[in-house]
């Protein structure tokens, strides 16, 4: 029992270590990927664009309830014009970069480290190797950096289609003046404290899911239940990140 | 090489998040106010601040001029003294007076500032001569109760 | 073909190499000379693979030295590999072909990523290596649409992109039907003569390797136990040859994988 937690910290340890190097590696050969940009854009459409109508979706939805929870509490108080301010610094403070990092984790970053992992299971890696060609530079870099330029846009129409959703819901539909959802917001919602600091966190979380995803698909067992299992961890192992992440960058950048 | 839809679709997809990131800016986060404009910095000594909080805002005649940057103790004269970020298109005279107001009953709290009659106006740096601070509910209901209770055994 | 006196394209002296402490490898010595197309043969798992990913440095040996055109794979960095590399094609068992471009992109692949050419140069080259495999009429098909001997074809048109010194075939024949079997076989052998390159495969198929290569070593158990000309071998008294050539069940080849015997390893659990 003792020892098989020690053998799974160890290889915890061991899988750390690995995903450094992996990084270093990564930041090494991208100046290669961006010499051809067209490899990365090819992943920024493949992560970016094929997650855009679920973000829309999903942003709308969120936005909508947001609206309508937020009426219903703020309207008890008797302050039901800072809809708007409870609706916008929700969005961008937390919810956007995260919801958005979550089902970009699900929807991207799974498709990713399948698509690594089965070139591995199928030697292609392999045989780019022996091409002369560094699989790092020529696969993992760009689908890292399409991943890392498709996030933080992505939370951003995340946090934009919430807004107007719950502008939908408040004003629309429930009758908030409009005037005052609009100007409490702005009011209340700092560029550099409230909107910078979002675009930092869903950056921060770009790179960690893209990392995860080619990490973990660079290093899953080259079978079939390895490519699984793989899959699997990078959903896991990139919402533990974000949350854990989310946790860290919200205690250092909203106190006070 | 040539154009693909691929390229098409990734620039459709830039020019969106573009578009939201503008849109977060302008519309939800008001880029024209206070947040990147050129301001300098006055500090202002108050005996209590009460529960005034770093970027609160700065008011004249009920508009906002500015923002708190920052707050500290000075233990030689035990006294709380907050700077204060102003844009720069505002200028005041300097004998300007700083006072800790609350917005509304239990609202948040912000610097009003007065301005005097001086000549010569605040420069970056400067020290408001004059304030007051912030008031405190439970003294106010303290010092309330403790008149009531002096004026009661004389009626 | 003859051996010539020249000095040798691959040449492997006491290779020993090993996973952890299982040895895989154990004093190897083969040598390859231009012009040759030489079977490395044996069982599964007896090494063959190893010592393909041995000669094109996916692995470096334990002991002894894995020479390549004099340079000695032991000692050259990650650029100096891949020179060397660009020179080598390798065939990989089930072709690993790049399951997201099309037969055209596949073999043009190695030539977008280390030449300049223009792009009608380009195709002019990919659509020759595609008819040099009989799939030119192919080149728009995706690897998905492919036979498995299809898919090698057009493997191996991608392993020739830039005419190698040196081919490397990992089971080249395995799971193709008979006629597959033959084409590929074939290719092979013309492909080599064509290029004036040095071919390695390594294989368990006895009837077509005996019928197209110059030279052929048999390993077991991580040791070179037979080498000869297929005529040689054919001719061959060797217990093994004889038993792996006529495909017999029973003979030297070792059933168990070597261990202590099972008595002792009981006695000696027991005993602590």
């Amino acid at each position: 029992m003792i020892r098989n937690i020690g053998a799974r910290v160890i290889d915890g340890v061991w899988r750390l270590g690995f995903a450094s190097r992996f990084l270093f590696l990564l930041l090494r050969y991208s100046g290669q990927s961006f010499l051809r940009l067209h490899l990365t854009l090819r992943e920024i459409y493949f992560s970016g664009v094929l997650s855009l109508l679920i973000i829309l979706v999903s942003g709308l939805f969120v936005g909508l309830v947001l609206g309508l929870q937020g009426y219903e509490t703020l309207q008890r108080y008797g302050s039901s014009e800072a809809l708007g301010v409870l609706v916008a610094l929700s969005l961008t403070r937390e919810l956007g970069p995260v919801v958005a990092g979550l089902l970009f984790a699900s929807r991207a970053g799974s498709a990713v480290t399948a698509e690594i992992g089965l070139m591995k299971t199928t030697e292609q890696l392999k045989a780019m190797d022996m091409m002369a060609v560094n699989p790092i530079a020529r696969v993992a870099a760009p689908r890292f950096w399409g991943g890392v330029i498709s996030m933080p846009l992505l939370a951003a129409l995340f946090s934009a289609m919430g807004i107007l959703g719950g502008w939908l819901i408040g004003v629309a539909f429930i009758g908030v003046d409009d005037g005052a959802f609009w100007s409490q917001m702005q009011a209340a919602v700092d560029i550099r404290y409230d909107i910078v600091n979002g675009v930092i966190k869903s950056f921060v979380f770009g790179v960690a899911v893209s990392l995860i995803a080619v990490f973990e698909g660079y290093d899953c067992e080259p079978t079939a239940e390895g490519v699984s299992r793989a899959i699997t961890r990078t959903v896991v192992s990139s919402a533990l990140a974000i949350l854990a992440l989310d946790f860290v960058l919200t205690s250092f950048m909203f106190r006070g | 090489m040539s154009r693909s839809t691929i390229d098409l679709w990734v620039g459709l997809f830039v020019l969106m998040g573009g578009a939201a990131l503008l849109f977060l800016a302008l519309k939800v986060g008001n880029l024209s106010a206070a947040s990147f404009t050129e301001s300098y910095t006055i500090e202002a000594r108050f005996a209590n601040i009460g529960g005034l909080k770093v970027r609160a805002p700065v008011k004249v005649a009920g508009v906002v001029v500015g923002r708190v940057a920052d707050i500290r103790y000075d233990n030689e004269r035990f006294e709380a003294v907050v700077s204060m970020a102003v844009e720069s298109r505002y200028e005041f005279p300097r004998d300007t007076i700083g006072a800790i107001l609350t917005s509304g009953l239990l609202g948040e709290q912000y610097v009003g500032l007065e301005p005097g009659g001086d000549e010569r106006m605040l420069k970056a740096g400067d020290v408001l001569k004059i304030t007051q601070s912030a008031v405190v509910l439970e003294k106010l209901i303290g010092q309330f109760l403790f008149n009531k209770a002096a004026e009661a055994p004389q009626p | 073909m003859a051996h010539r006196e020249e000095k040798a394209l691959v040449d492997l002296r006491q290779v020993h190499f090993a996973y952890g402490k299982r040895e895989i490898l154990s004093g190897i010595d083969l040598t390859v000379h231009r012009g040759q197309l030489v079977a490395i043969m044996g069982g599964s798992g007896c090494g063959k693979t190893t010592l393909l990913r041995l000669i094109g440095g996916q692995l470096k040996a334990s002991a002894g030295s894995v020479t390549v055109d004099g340079q000695d794979m032991g000692q050259l960095g990650t650029e100096a590999l891949y020179a060397l590399r660009r020179r080598m094609g390798m065939l990989f068992q089930f072709g690993a072909l790049f399951t997201d471009m099309s037969v055209f992109e596949n073999v043009a692949f190695p030539l977008r990523e280390h030449t300049d050419l223009p792009e009608s140069m380009l195709r002019d080259l990919v659509l020759m290596k595609l008819q040099a495999v009989g799939l030119l009429g192919g080149h728009a098909l995706m690897p998905s649409e492919l036979s498995g001997g299809m898919a090698r074809r057009v493997a191996l048109a991608r392993a020739i992109a830039l005419d190698p010194m040196l081919i490397m075939y990992d089971e080249p024949f395995a799971g193709l039907d008979p006629i597959s079997l033959g084409v590929v076989g074939q290719l092979i052998r013309r492909l080599n003569d064509a290029l004036g390159a040095a071919s390695i495969m390594v294989t368990h198929d006895v009837v077509e390797s005996l019928s197209i290569v110059d030279y052929v070593y048999f390993v077991s158990d991580g040791r070179i136990v037979a080498k000869g000309t297929p005529d040689e071998i054919r001719e061959s008294k060797d217990e093994f040859v004889h038993q792996f050539v006529h495909a017999e069940p029973d003979g030297p080849v070792p059933f168990h994988m070597k261990a202590a015997p099972i008595g002792e390893l009981l006695m000696g659990e027991g005993g602590q």
